[in-house]
């Protein structure tokens, strides 16, 4: 199979950064990928599939994080990831009210 | 033998073996395995994680969780039970260090919550009681018997607990709990709720206690003085048997009181009121003989959900007290709180000195939403009985005026809907700073009543914090300073010819009544289960003892002399009490 290495930079912009249902929605989607997916932010280096890493990395709005992916499916999972940050996690208030009602 | 000082937030005596219940503040002793158990205990841990995730999926499915809000927490903890770095960190940490699964489960744990609290977003510090959570839900399989134990109790018990959460409350087989002793929690913390529904003793905020206790001893749970002794040697455990059996006599001779009015001997009457925190206890005050609810403290509303409170919230709470008395009065004290303590609060300013800072009436003005939505509740309700209204920690004329102004906006939204409620509701105001009560004279041209808030007071009049410890002897309510205050705010309310009573816990201590009487307090709101006792008392004496003791009061120069001759005093009319 082959394999190949993606990356890119995403900012967070929900306001209240990557709080419990962004974070969990964040993993989940992580671990549908088969490649390895990291996430950095700054100095530290969390495991995009682990919600423990990923909560210690205290990524809060406006936090630019850099997401490196490798595997058989790094494209796709890189785009997938990049299209959930950047839909602002479908949790902002005015973008997601029917769909906050719904599952609250 | 130790003893242990805490608060106490439901009366009684309790003495039997303790039961301990696991919590992140009972420390798991390190304990080593040998190399060859290694794939043992991990066995164990994963059987642990394994029964954890099969108990999530059962609750999360149940209809109580998708209503309740918690769904998502649940789904937290799930996907941490899953996430594979968080359960390799723990297996590594028992091969590595020979460790048993419990203690690394506890050791690892601990130290990333204690990660995710220093972290200084509230979103992720947050996560910290969700690990504490998943530590304790680990535990209960991996230590197994104990909480069995509390399911299947076939004898006697107080539970010992860092502080119950309702989860565990539920569980519990009441007919055997005799007791409970918390090492955190407060007036208004799910323990003591619990606690005072079973009509059992409890004790809070007694700080550590995991390390003193030994594994066969008995525990004593005394909560009329909010001390918890561990191990007693034989005097004490004789003194306290004593002391048990002569107050549930006491109790019941007292309770035969509850149909004679509260008159003193010379035939004047003493309004007694009950100040209670929570709408079930109404019930208590009426049972106990209460003439009313003098306080009603709001801050449960608040605190206990962890979610702002509706309108609807509000009044149902409300409606439910009223209803109990029957027509008595009922004074609904505003919302109370510091903005540090409402987890809902939607900002986290920090404060370098809360007690002076945005609290109470302060943050009320400033958060109009919600002040008026108890507003609106307090008014809606206020067509069910006789409704007064007290705003808390008033400083000064304008924060009266402002708050007033409030409630007549709030009447004017009710008028638009045509809502009905009373537009002569009583407003009347706490008392409970030094800056109030010698303006108590200007306040009282707007005010339909005073409550003097003597815990506060005291604090305010002396600046001393007696939750610490290093200078909590300086807390006394006999301090001449504190005396006069309240001397001329009374003389300032009768002045004025408005409500005066006295609703701290100076109200609810025996020694201190012929004082208040004797001042010229006529309504005193007190804990629910003093209010015979107190009767009792009020009974017992004329008003002209009373004056001629307050007199002599007057005089004396150290709150030690004070309090030595108001106990004296008190003893030679109720020699029971001391």
């Amino acid at each position: 199979m082959s394999k190949s290495t993606h990356e890119i930079e995403v900012e967070i912009r929900n306001p209240e950064g990557l709080h419990m249902r962004p974070a969990m929605q964040f993993v989940d989607l992580a671990n549908s990928f088969q490649s390895e997916i990291s996430v950095c932010h700054q100095d530290v280096r969390a495991d995009a599939k682990s919600i423990m890493q990923m909560t210690m990395l205290a990524a809060t709005c406006g936090t630019r994080l850099k997401i490196t992916a490798v595997g058989p499916d790094a494209d796709r999972a890189i785009q997938g990831l990049r299209g959930l940050v950047e839909n602002k996690f479908v949790d902002d208030p005015q973008a997601a009210v029917g769909e906050k009602e719904g599952t609250v | 033998m130790e003893i242990r000082k805490g608060i106490a937030v439901s009366p009684g005596i309790a003495i039997a073996k303790p039961m301990l219940i696991d919590s992140k503040d009972y420390r798991i002793p390190r304990r080593s395995i040998l190399p060859s158990n290694r794939a043992r205990e991990i066995q164990r841990l994963r059987k642990a994680f394994a029964t954890a995730i099969s108990e999530l999926e059962e609750i999360g499915s149940s209809q109580d969780i998708q209503r309740n809000n918690i769904q998502d927490i649940f789904a937290v903890h799930m996907r941490f039970l899953r996430d594979r770095s968080f359960r390799k960190r723990i297996t590594d940490f028992i091969s590595k260090e020979l460790v048993t699964a419990e203690y690394a489960v506890s050791a690892i744990l601990r130290e990333i919550a204690s990660h995710f609290a220093g972290i200084d977003d509230p979103y992720i510090s947050e996560r910290a009681a969700d690990i504490y959570d998943i530590e304790k839900r680990l535990l209960v399989f991996l230590l197994g018997k104990r909480q069995e134990e509390v399911d299947h109790l076939r004898e006697e018990v107080v539970i010992l607990a860092g502080d119950l959460t309702p989860t565990q409350t539920a569980g519990f087989n009441k007919s055997f709990v005799k007791g409970f002793a918390t090492e955190k929690g407060g007036r208004t913390s799910h323990t003591a709720i619990v606690a005072r529904s079973l009509g059992i003793p409890a004790v809070v905020a007694l700080g550590d206690m995991s390390s003193e206790v030994p594994p066969e001893c008995v525990v004593i749970v005394d909560g009329y003085r909010g001390v918890v002794v561990i191990d007693p040697d034989e005097d004490t455990l004789s003194q306290y048997d004593q002391y048990s059996r002569q107050m549930t006599q006491f109790a019941s001779k007292l309770n035969e009181l509850r149909e004679f009015p509260a008159d003193t001997r010379d035939g004047v009457h003493i309004q007694l009121m009950g100040n209670i925190e929570f709408p079930d206890e109404a019930q208590i005050v009426v049972e106990k003989g209460g003439e009313g609810i003098g306080l009603y403290r709001t801050e449960f509303l608040y605190l206990y959900s962890g979610q702002e409170p509706t309108e609807e919230d509000h009044y149902e709470a409300y409606a439910e007290a009223i209803r109990a008395v029957q027509g008595k009065p009922v004074v609904i004290r505003t919302m109370d709180l510091g903005a540090d303590k409402l987890p809902h609060a939607g900002w986290h300013a920090h404060e370098s000195n809360p007690v002076l800072g945005l609290r109470s009436i302060r943050y009320c003005l400033q958060a109009l939403p919600l002040f008026k939505t108890q507003l609106r509740a307090i008014l809606r309700a206020s067509v069910l009985g006789d409704v007064r209204v007290m705003f808390p920690l008033i400083t000064n004329l304008q924060e009266l005026r402002q708050a007033k102004m409030i409630l007549r906006d709030v009447m004017e939204d009710l008028d638009e809907y045509a809502v009905p409620y009373n537009s002569e509701l009583p407003i009347g105001i706490m008392i409970e700073t030094p800056s109030s009560a010698l303006t108590a004279g200007l306040l009282a041209n707007e005010s339909a009543f005073f409550s003097v808030g003597t815990n506060d007071l005291i604090q305010y009049t002396l600046a001393v914090d007696r939750a610490n410890e290093h200078v909590s002897t300086l807390f006394s309510g006999a301090e001449p300073a504190v005396l006069r205050l309240l001397r001329s705010v009374i003389q300032d309310a009768h002045k004025a010819g408005i409500g005066l009573s006295v609703c701290g816990e100076m109200a609810s201590d025996p020694e201190f009544i012929m004082l208040l009487l004797g001042m010229g307090t006529r309504v005193l709101s007190l804990a629910p289960p003093m209010i015979p006792e107190v009767k009792k008392i009020i009974r017992s004496v004329t008003i002209e003892e009373c004056n001629q003791l307050s007199r002599k009061v007057a005089t004396m120069d150290s709150h030690r002399q004070i309090k030595n001759y108001l106990r004296d005093a008190t003893t030679r009319i109720l020699p029971e009490t001391f």
